[in-house]
């Protein structure tokens, strides 16, 4: 044994165990792991936030200077990157200009045409402002920050923006600085927007630039109401030099001085620029990210076979991205600062670290035989990978440490973060993904076990997904052919298209996710790319809000009179200067006010525009976006990334111009402008913008409401509500269909209702033209298909109402039988004279609700007995039924009393062979025949129909005593009745002129029907002879109608026949004991044993095409050719039993118990798809032509295409459906079907469907 | 993709009777010549994509900062670049599992779509490397380049015909490319030469590497197809 062998074996011990250690105590384990998580993750917290906004760092103006590029250790709240010199000194000029006082006889463009004018002297002061000491003549060309070029892309704004010279920004900009432009410029305002971007601009436009300050603020407008004009002279400085800054300070001061200012000039705010993320680098990056997404969704694609998939492909992820976190934070506490950019290496980490061994594991778990414990499965399927994941960590290690050892600093940082990674990854592995996936298979084996107990336990609707069984061919994951009910396809060929395209838009809810997906990148951009912004922003709206907020920050309030004393260089000489004017600009006001504007005064527009300062104009530039200055120097290509700028105090200089000043230099368009608004409408804007709003979004509204209308009426061309009302219910909401609500529209189809029966309808036969049924209560009744009128009533003479429910050819659920058997014989001996209780009488697993209970219904019972024969009062049925009965004589009253069988057939002959002795032919010992009364022959009063078909007009009755009855249709009469069996029909089948009957003791009998008079029979009419009929019984050979009995095959099965076919000459027959029997029909010749199911057989499907489908308990559903015998072929579709079968042309359509519908193709026996169904829909199939499946459910029946799966109505068959289930259907040949409806009959023609067979 | 694996599920379990309603669309799928031109389509955007991207990784590097307009620098360089990089990811995807075939040893190794990502992940992380990460000299680059593409290779190829395969082209592509610039025809952006030519061979044998596995994963398909079909004949 090589070391290599020991290793592996040993390491694979000690992954068994630790699969055994996370298996046996889940909750601890993930505890555990969590808390280490956040142990290891706390240092997170330390570190900073990613993000791109800028960092600010203030400084005192008075002992600045320019810091040092060596750090200093002593000042320890300087940031690290406050070193060195900045890359320019921003001195802000923050103009405020007002034409004061207003005058009625100015336009609005007086407002800011004038105070913008000014701009050019001021510049041209600036400009030439030259401070001499004695050290020098500096000028602001000599300190300025000169610039070159703009970049070449940037040749729009060359006018504008200066070139080649001194870096300085102001609204004179969009004039050249030339004030004969601007004089001569027409509109001043078009002139201004004609270089704004068109579109949403999150970041700073040239507007901001030049004017400084945020565009509603600066009073640009012809609407201003506060007439002050606002803006910005921006000087960008090279080099600081604090005495020409003063000296032009105070030189402006002078010329320009504000009285009531009382902005600090102390503080220098260093700014620092992030590193930018441009579209450039973005692209790459979501480039990875894209991969990044791709390579996890195909990871987690491969998990399968557990129970829930979304839950494990979330724990992986989940354990990959905290054993990143784990690993950075762990790096964090032993001292290393991630110099990286986190977002960028992100992906490559996940890459590296992968998810392979979380698949593999999950893999190798499944891969576990199913029928072992949990924990044994886990640790199996981890010791069997162990030596695999080793050896990959252990490869991927090594390759990370060759990383390592490049010495290039960026990839070794990189390599210990994914070394540590990748350690936390394979103990996150271990520790945390074993134990959910412990848990998962757990639930999974809870499901499993929940998933084997039978039908009736109450289980809820079962996921259809990860219940299916294991062996289950098509695995959970969702292919595209498995339709299911959530996400139906409205692929219909008959819906027009406009449909299709909307029914496409809204399943899929396009619209919505591109709404949605746009608006969460747009405010991711927003938030990204504009935090600063954003916080000023709300900054500013809680300032606003907080009424203190403005005192305590605005420092002294502004009218205060008094010349503050300005701390800052420079200050002192202006400050008693500044006091001179201002009280000299207010005194004309009174004047103006009461000679221009007479009767409004203090309409709240001031006359005299305030010229305020406030704390908001100290750091005017804070209420700019962020990305102000980068975009302003990524102009001449310097980048502002890694660097700071440092913005000096602003200066402030305030403007009054006289109203004579104004007009003067009016351009003479300007007055075109509409007239000065009066006092009156000074309000008008305001309002007109809201009227204009209101009206607006009336109109807005009422479009939109037409709009619907439109779509609605092009969309929905047909009145659903109408139809609704008048046929019954159409529920939307309860529609099988989809959770989206709609049903696509087809032509309404309504049921006809057939009432005459008073108990639960059983047997349901029809040869086309005639439709026969028969209720609980052994009423027979002939109703003609066309018209939906009752031709005949037979009806049931004796009350004895053994127990039937149902026939048997639509038997489900032969399994429960043998189970439920014991109960049933104790209900068969039940006091009341042995009658066997309605309610108990047969254990079906039907899904159906309880139908009504025999004794309550009983006076509903009454009007049927009536017809032909003299009744009893229906008192008498109530309390005792078995000695009751209908009297046609004495004779036959007697004779039934003395012959009272406990329960004829049923209890005793009941299917299996331990169920005691077959039932003895009782009514052959003592009968006596009676003389019928009306000249029929006696037929059998007391046993209950079990099988009946319908032929010509022949109505074949299969009675559970073993009876074997003929009756006439249309005249209602027996014609003939075989008592050579004993053990009662339970299925018949009508051929030809031949019956084979299938009773209950696994025999079969082959009936030959010879017709004397062959021209009567089949015909409406009724035989001429009928009074020739002997009343004798009917074994004489001189009837018209004799029915005999050809064959007897005797043990056709082991066990009872539950299901008979017949057609194209061939009697199938399938049964208890796993096998199906084929037989001719000529001489009930047995053919073929087919075995090949492991259950009973339920449902058996043969056409004239002699294709041989039949499905059994175990849920398997096996084509036979019926030529040769072979197995064509043989799937598994269901989970319990299958409970009928249909084929067309191309398909096989089965029902199981699960509720399921699966389209199988016929010839090849694959699943095309399948339709989860509501639980207790039944199990009542019928296929109307090549396309369209009709299925029965509870109080409804539903056609779907099949070529799609497509649920194309529901109809509802009656008022108050629910708890009625449609068990039977027969689909007619005029493309009509009949369900049964609890006691009624429905007819429904479809007519749709006949116009697609034309 | 999704249909195609449909069919092929169905024709698997199928029992050899032909259906006629299907017989279309399974002719148009298996048709060899058209799966060919499928999948040379496919690879052609893919390695157009990946050029542009990775262009603009190189671009970044050397220009500081970028004006407004910058989606025009991804079409910065030669307009012919990235259609060349397609055709030449087309033919070496194309050429891969070709060469597979004629050598008789089917690729098997780890073949999966989510190992392909993560190929074509690694495949640009390099490139991110060789852009963002600073090095001190240019054999230094080289070095860790050349490792992090064998890396690259013996964790998704390791078939001796993908190493092969993979140093001859790129060895053509390095010469094409250097004397391309030799004629003027093209430039590289930055000033240093010797930087641009150290990275070069690395990335083209990643490139390659890359392009291969994808065209194996997308021959995979047509495979399964053929082979379902002739079990069937």
């Amino acid at each position: 044994m090589t070391v290599r062998e020991r290793l592996r074996e040993k390491i694979s011990a000690a992954f068994y165990r630790h699969g055994l250690l996370c298996a046996s105590y889940p909750v601890p384990i993930i505890l555990f792991t969590s808390a280490s998580i956040l142990a290891c993750c706390y240092p997170l917290l330390r570190l900073p936030l990613p993000g791109t906004g800028p960092v600010e760092f203030t400084t005192r103006v008075r002992d600045y200077t320019v810091p040092s590029h060596e750090p200093q250790g002593d000042l320890g709240e300087q940031p690290d990157w406050y070193r060195g010199p900045p890359v320019a000194y921003i001195q802000p000029v923050l103009v405020k200009a007002a034409v004061s006082p207003w005058d009625s006889t100015l336009v609005p463009v007086d407002v800011f045409r004038s105070p913008l004018g000014r701009v050019f002297s001021l510049l041209e002061e600036i400009r030439n402002h030259v401070h001499d000491d004695g050290s020098g003549i500096r000028s602001l060309e000599a300190l300025c920050l000169q610039v070159t070029d703009l970049l070449p892309g940037l040749r729009r704004m060359q006018r504008v923006l200066p070139e080649h010279g001194c870096l300085l920004v102001s609204p004179g900009n969009y004039w050249q600085n030339q004030r004969e432009l601007f004089d001569s410029d027409p509109d001043l305002l078009k002139t201004v927007h004609q270089h704004e971007p068109k579109g949403l601009h999150t970041s700073a436009t040239l507007r901001d630039l030049l004017f400084g300050v945020p565009v509603k603020h600066t009073g640009v407008s012809l609407y201003s109401r506060k007439r002050v004009v606002t803006y910005t002279i921006t000087m960008v400085l090279g080099s600081y030099d604090a005495r020409f800054l003063s000296s032009l300070r105070a030189r402006l001061r002078q010329l320009h001085p504000s009285v009531n200012c009382s902005l600090r000039e102390d503080h220098m705010v260093h700014v620092h620029f992030k590193e930018e993320i441009g579209m450039a680098e973005l692209i790459p990056l979501v480039t990875t990210y894209i991969i990044l997404f791709a390579y996890i969704y195909f990871s987690t694609r491969k998990i399968d076979m557990v129970k829930s998939k979304w839950g494990l492909a979330l724990a992986a992820v989940v354990t990959v991205l905290s054993s990143l976190l784990m690993s950075v934070g762990l790096c964090t506490l032993f001292g290393l600062t991630p110099t990286l950019n986190g977002g960028e290496i992100f992906p490559y980490l996940v890459v590296v670290i992968g998810l392979e061994n979380v698949l593999v594991l999950t893999k190798s778990v499944v891969s576990t035989p199913v029928d072992l414990e949990v924990k044994l499965r886990i640790a199996q399927g981890l010791s069997n990978e162990s030596w695999s994941i080793m050896k990959n960590m252990a490869t991927e290690l090594c390759i990370i440490l060759i990383g390592y050892f490049t010495l290039v600093p960026a990839i070794q940082e990189f390599c210990l973060f994914a070394v540590v990674g990748l350690v936390s990854d394979f103990f996150l592995q271990m520790f945390f993904f074993t134990t959910v996936l412990s848990i998962d298979i757990r639930r999974m084996e809870l499901a499993d076990l929940n998933r084997r107990l039978p039908a009736e336990a109450g289980m809820p609707l079962p996921k259809p997904g990860p219940l299916r069984p294991r062996e289950a061919p098509p695995p959970p994951r969702p292919s595209p052919h498995t339709i299911t009910l959530q996400t139906p396809a409205f692929r219909n060929l008959r819906l027009p298209k406009r449909l299709r395209v909307v029914y496409f838009l809204a399943r899929t809810r396009l619209a919505q996710r591109f709404i949605m997906v746009g608006t969460v990148i747009w405010i991711g951009i927003l938030a990204y790319t504009d935090p600063a912004g954003l916080r000023t922003y709300l900054a500013a709206q809680v300032s606003e809000q907080s009424p203190l907020g403005d005192g305590g920050a605005g420092g002294l309030p502004p009218h205060l009179g008094v010349a503050p004393v300005f701390p800052g260089p420079g200050g002192d000489p202006v400050g008693t200067l500044s006091v001179l004017p201002a009280p000299a600009e207010p005194t004309p006001l009174p004047e103006n006010q009461s000679q221009g504007h007479h009767g409004a005064p203090g309409e709240g527009v001031p006359l005299v525009p305030q010229i305020s300062w406030g704390a908001e104009d100290e750091e005017g530039w804070r209420r700019l976006s962020f990305r102000h200055w980068p975009s302003l120097f990524s102009y001449y290509n310097i980048t502002l990334a890694k660097r700071y700028i440092s913005i000096l105090p602003v200066i402030p200089i305030t403007l009054h111009l006289s109203p004579r000043e104004a007009i003067e230099t009016r351009h003479p368009q300007d007055t075109r402008h509409p007239p000065p608004p009066s006092l009156k409408t000074n309000d008008l804007p305001a309002d007109l913008t809201l009227y204009k709003v209101a009206a607006l979004g009336l109109a807005a509204g009422v479009l939109l409401v037409l709009l619907l209308f439109c779509l609605y009426r092009v969309l929905c061309s047909r009145n659903y509500g109408q139809n609704g009302v008048a046929h019954g219910r159409r529920r939307r909401g309860d529609l099988p269909c989809d959770d989206y609500g709609y049903s696509p529209p087809i032509s309404e189809i309504s049921p006809l209702l057939l009432c005459g029966h008073s108990m639960d309808i059983e047997c349901l036969a029809s040869d086309g033209m005639l439709l026969a049924s028969c209720c609980l209560a052994g009423q027979i009744r002939v109703w003609d298909t066309q018209t939906g009128d009752c031709l005949t009533v037979i009806p049931k003479h004796g009350l004895r109402r053994s127990s039937s429910s149902g026939c048997w050819e639509q038997r489900d659920g032969w399994d429960a039988v043998g189970v439920a058997e014991p109960e049933n014989l104790g209900g068969g001996t039940e006091p009341g004279g042995g009658v066997f209780d309605e309610g108990e009488g047969y254990p079906l697993r039907r899904r159906t609700t309880p139908r009504p209970a025999l004794f309550e219904n009983q006076p509903d019972l009454t009007p049927l007995i009536d017809t032909n024969f003299d009744s009893q009062p229906p008192s008498h049925l109530l309390l005792t039924p078995p000695r009751d009965g209908f009297d046609f004589g004495g004779l036959v009253e007697k004779a039934y009393l003395e012959h009272e069988p406990p329960s004829p057939g049923l209890t005793a002959s009941y299917p299996s062979p331990l169920s005691g002795p077959p039932p003895q032919r009782r009514r052959s010992l003592g009968y006596i025949q009676p003389p019928a009364p009306q000249g029929q022959e006696t037929p059998d009063w007391e046993s209950a129909v079990w099988a009946m078909e319908l032929r010509g007009n022949l109505i074949a009755a299969g009675r559970s005593n073993g009876k074997l009855e003929l009756w006439d249709a249309v005249e209602g009469s027996l014609r003939c009745s075989n008592e050579d069996g004993v053990s009662g029909i339970t299925a018949l089948a009508f051929l030809n002129n031949r019956i084979v009957a299938a009773r209950l003791d696994g025999s079969l009998d082959f009936f030959t029907v010879d017709i004397n008079k062959p021209l009567g029979l089949l015909q409406y009419r009724g035989p001429p002879g009928r009074s020739n009929m002997p009343p004798s019984p009917c074994y004489s050979s001189e009837d018209v109608i004799s029915c005999q009995l050809t064959r007897s095959v005797q043990c056709a099965h082991q066990k009872p026949i539950t299901v008979l076919r017949a057609a194209a000459g061939r009697v199938v027959t399938g049964s208890q004991d796993h096998t199906v029997r084929v037989y001719r029909l000529e001489d009930s010749c047995c053919l073929f044993t087919l075995q090949g199911h492991s259950g009973g057989i339920t449902a058996i499907y043969i056409d004239q095409t002699m294709v041989l489908a039949s499905g059994g308990q175990d849920g398997a559903i096996c084509l036979w050719d019926v030529l040769t015998g072979s197995r064509v072929s043989h799937v598994y579709g269901h989970r319990g039993d299958v409970t009928s079968l249909v084929c067309t042309t191309s398909c096989v359509i089965s029902s199981g118990l699960d509720d399921l519908i699966c389209i199988w193709d016929r010839s090849t026996g694959i699943k095309l798809y399948s339709i989860q169904q509501e639980v207790g829909c039944g199990a009542s199939l019928g296929v109307i032509s090549e396309s369209l499946l009709v299925t029965g459910g509870q109080g409804c029946v539903s056609f779907w295409d099949l070529n799609f799966g497509d649920l194309l109505q529901t109809v509802y068959l009656g008022q108050s459906s629910d708890g009625q289930g449609v068990r039977q259907l027969v689909v007619l040949n005029n493309a009509a079907i009949v369900c049964d409806f609890g006691s009624e009959l429905s007819l429904v023609y479809v007519p749709s469907v006949l116009e697609k067979l034309d | 993709m999704a249909d195609s694996t449909v069919v092929s599920d169905q024709q698997r379990s199928g029992s050899g009777q032909t259906d006629p309603s299907r017989g279309p669309y399974i002719a148009v799928i298996t048709n060899r010549s058209t799966t060919l031109v499928i999948r040379g389509f496919m690879l052609f955007s893919i390695g157009v994509f990946l050029a542009l991207v990775l262009n603009l990784l190189q671009v970044q590097r050397n220009v500081t900062l970028f004006p407004p307009d910058v989606i025009s620098s991804i079409f910065s360089s030669a307009w012919w670049v990235p259609p060349c990089c397609g055709t030449a990811s087309a033919i070496i995807g194309l050429l891969y599992p070709c060469i597979d075939c004629r050598l008789g040893e089917p690729h098997k190794f780890k073949r999966e779509w989510s190992s392909v990502m993560r190929c074509v992940a690694v495949f640009v992380g390099i490139n991110h490397a060789s852009a963002k990460v600073d090095f001190a000299n240019n054999v230094q680059l080289s070095l860790t380049l050349a490792a992090l593409s064998i890396g690259l290779w013996w964790t998704f190829d390791r078939s001796r015909s993908g190493f092969g395969l993979g140093v001859v082209i790129a060895l053509l592509a390095t010469l094409s490319t250097q004397l391309l610039v030799y004629n003027g025809v093209f430039q590289y952006t930055s000033p240093d030469f010797l930087y641009i030519r150290s990275w070069l061979p690395c990335i083209f044998f990643a490139g390659v590497i890359t392009m291969g596995n994808i065209g194996r994963q997308l021959a995979l398909y047509e495979c399964k197809l053929m082979s379902e079909k002739t079990h069937q004949d």
